[in-house]
């Protein structure tokens, strides 16, 4: 009923959902039960790559809720993911057990180096699954919550607070760094064998965080149509083309930010969980700032405020980075920069304005 | 701070705010030996000013003779340096900040319309409409058939019934002033505080924005401030001259025309 509602009128929306339902439905089985030798065969990289691909998307649709719907043009929504992509690190670190190069059954091998004799009280908790998940969603949301709190009650709008979230972002890349924090400094959390019991290494495993990143996609594009077809969403949009306006009749508009801002940095949390074990490391490099801006620019390739281009920016952005890297290695930041300038002058909507039957709003 | 609104509505929730109002002796709103200073100069100097229920008041005046500063005191923008402002005999509107003053029941029209571009007409109406204006009620929000009612009568009101489905942005900027005069309808006021509604608008346009303020006459008290003198004659039952911070002169049009006072300051230019 909700999700009926949620997606009429969403064609490319319904577009999109139904391609990842097929896709969804027949990679797995192409890669598990087609023979290697078979044309049709998909490769476990290749399983690998799109759930990447797939978490990127989900991240690219949390930034566009804010961006495209609220008008907050974020630049370090790459800051939740990593935290998202921490605490699930944290919990696999904590799966390596006595496996780990030094053996310790409690200790993971960097604070075993470090010369620490327990485990950081932080660290608490995260060999049990469910609270890992829970603080890779928890944790975003909060820190989001306190930022907006502060950037928007002090109404900081427009490039003032993009910059200030390009500092947050860059802020945790140099706290991450440090080897004294206890997330593994320089060199990150890695070396993962199991998740859930499960092979990380294994096909199976491999095809289950494809599934799972694909549901994850699923469900919180329809979260997303959800906020954005209520009057919420009618509200946000209304802030973000009047803001004086819609506070003077009546709404209280730093609550509306920082609710839908917290909750699209929840989801960006959940991207960068699923995207850790697909990886298999996670390193201060996910908080550097031009993550955040590659991120918006999937956002403006596939264009804004229709949720489903971010989906398309994302993949196709992605997509064109890995075969451009493979041939290029240098060049693929000249190409990113003249795809934006592009795509700005060329098509201000994106991909998706540049579609028929598009429907704003 | 709060005052009377806010104690009134803790004890008696669920109830409208016309309810808190004690309009017994019929004025709605008082303003009395109000004065204003920037700088020294008094933009408004003892002041007294009085709106009944219903009533529809006219306020006119040469520039700088205090309109706009007197429309900022009622609606908590300006605080004056004496003086009292009541909504009724018991809300003290100097002890409320802006939202406040807006809930208790004053709607202000600016001089510029600002109305949401990329909603549609019905959608402008629905976002300004009364009700619970927070976070999760807001996202939970469906449109009861009641509101829907009320939405189509505002349409009704200010004539965009056509218009309901097409983007605000799409209007003419008459039809946007109307459509903000209806965002002002859907927030119940008791009082409409209307700054230059004509301003830019063609005689046609001018007609309808005159028929759609006398309508509003006897619902609500309406009080507009104007420039053009036409338009004035058109809709006033009873106008108020203001001159230099203070009122010059308070009447049907006929005996403020031919006032001489008011002549010599402003009509006779």
């Amino acid at each position: 009923m909700g999700i009926v509602k949620a997606l009429k009128g969403d064609t490319g929306g319904q577009v999109m959902l139904a391609v990842l339902l097929v896709v969804t439905l027949v990679v797995p089985v192409l890669n598990l039960a087609v023979p290697e030798t078979s044309f049709w065969h998909v490769s476990t990289y290749t399983v690998t790559l799109l759930g990447k691909y797939l978490t990127y998307a989900l991240l690219a649709v949390a930034v566009d809720l804010v961006w495209g719907y609220l008008g907050i043009l974020s630049l370090g929504h790459g800051a939740f993911f990593a935290l998202g992509g921490y605490a699930m690190g944290m919990y696999l670190m904590r799966q390596i057990g006595d496996r780990g190069v030094y053996g310790d059954p409690v200790l993971p091998d960097f604070m075993v180096f470090l010369n620490w004799k327990e485990l950081p009280w932080f660290w608490n908790g995260f060999d049990m699954f469910w609270f890992a998940a829970l603080m890779a969603i928890v944790v975003p949301g909060v820190l989001a919550y306190i930022f907006g709190y502060l950037a928007f009650r002090s109404r900081v709008t427009g490039v003032y607070l993009s910059i200030i979230t390009q500092a947050l972002t860059y802020a945790l890349m140099l706290a991450f760094f440090r080897n004294e924090m206890g997330f593994g400094g320089n060199n990150g959390l890695t070396d993962f064998k199991e998740l859930l019991g499960f092979d990380l290494q294994s096909d199976g495993t491999r095809a289950g965080l494809f599934i799972a990143s694909a549901a994850a996609l699923a469900l919180g594009y329809l979260a997303c149509r959800m906020i954005v077809t209520s009057r919420l969403g009618r509200v946000a949009v209304a802030i973000r083309d009047a803001e004086s306006r819609t506070r003077f009749i009546g709404y209280r508009v730093e609550r509306v930010k920082v609710a839908i801002f917290a909750f699209s940095a929840m989801l960006a949390g959940v991207a960068g969980a699923l995207y850790v074990p697909q990886v298999g490391i996670i390193n201060p490099g996910e908080f550097s700032p031009l993550n955040s801006i590659e991120l918006v620019i999937w956002v403006a390739v596939g264009g804004r405020a229709t949720l489903y281009g971010a989906v398309v920016g994302a993949l196709m952005v992605n997509y064109g980075k890995s075969t451009f890297t493979a041939m290029f290695p240098e060049a693929w930041l000249f190409a990113l920069g003249a795809l934006f300038v592009l795509v700005t002058l060329l098509l201000p909507r994106g991909i998706a304005g540049w579609l028929p039957a598009r429907r704003a709003g | 701070m709060g005052g009377q609104v806010e104690r009134w509505q803790y004890l008696n929730p669920g109830k409208t705010l016309a309810e808190t109002l004690d309009i017994s002796h019929t004025t709605l709103l008082y303003v009395e030996g109000v004065t204003v200073s920037f700088d020294g100069f008094r933009a408004l100097n003892d002041l007294s000013f009085y709106v009944d229920v219903g009533e529809l008041r006219c306020v006119i005046g040469p520039n700088g003779a205090g309109k706009t500063t007197m429309m900022d005191v009622i609606t908590g923008k300006t605080r004056p340096d004496a003086g009292y402002v009541f909504f009724g005999q018991s809300i003290n509107l100097l002890e409320l900040d802006e939202p406040r003053i807006a809930q208790a029941g004053i709607g202000r029209k600016f001089q510029k319309p600002t109305v949401f571009e990329q909603h549609q007409v019905y959608e402008n109406l629905e976002l300004a409409m009364a009700g619970d204006k927070r976070v999760w009620p807001t996202l939970m929000a469906r449109l009861t058939g009641a509101q829907r009612d009320r939405i189509d009568e505002v349409l009704g009101i200010i004539g965009l019934r056509d218009q309901a489905r097409r983007p605000a942005g799409a209007l003419s900027h008459g039809q946007k002033q109307w459509l903000e005069i209806g965002m002002l309808l859907m927030q119940d006021p008791l009082l409409l505080l209307v700054d230059e509604p004509v301003a830019g608008m063609t005689h046609q346009e001018m007609d309808r924005t005159a028929e759609l303020l006398l309508s509003l006459e006897g619902k609500h008290s309406v009080v507009v401030v104007e420039h053009d003198m036409d338009f004035v004659r058109s809709i006033a039952k009873r106008v108020t001259v203001l001159h230099q911070g203070s009122v010059l002169a308070e009447g049907s049009m006929d005996e403020v025309q031919h006032d001489p006072r008011v002549v010599e300051v402003y009509l006779g230019e």
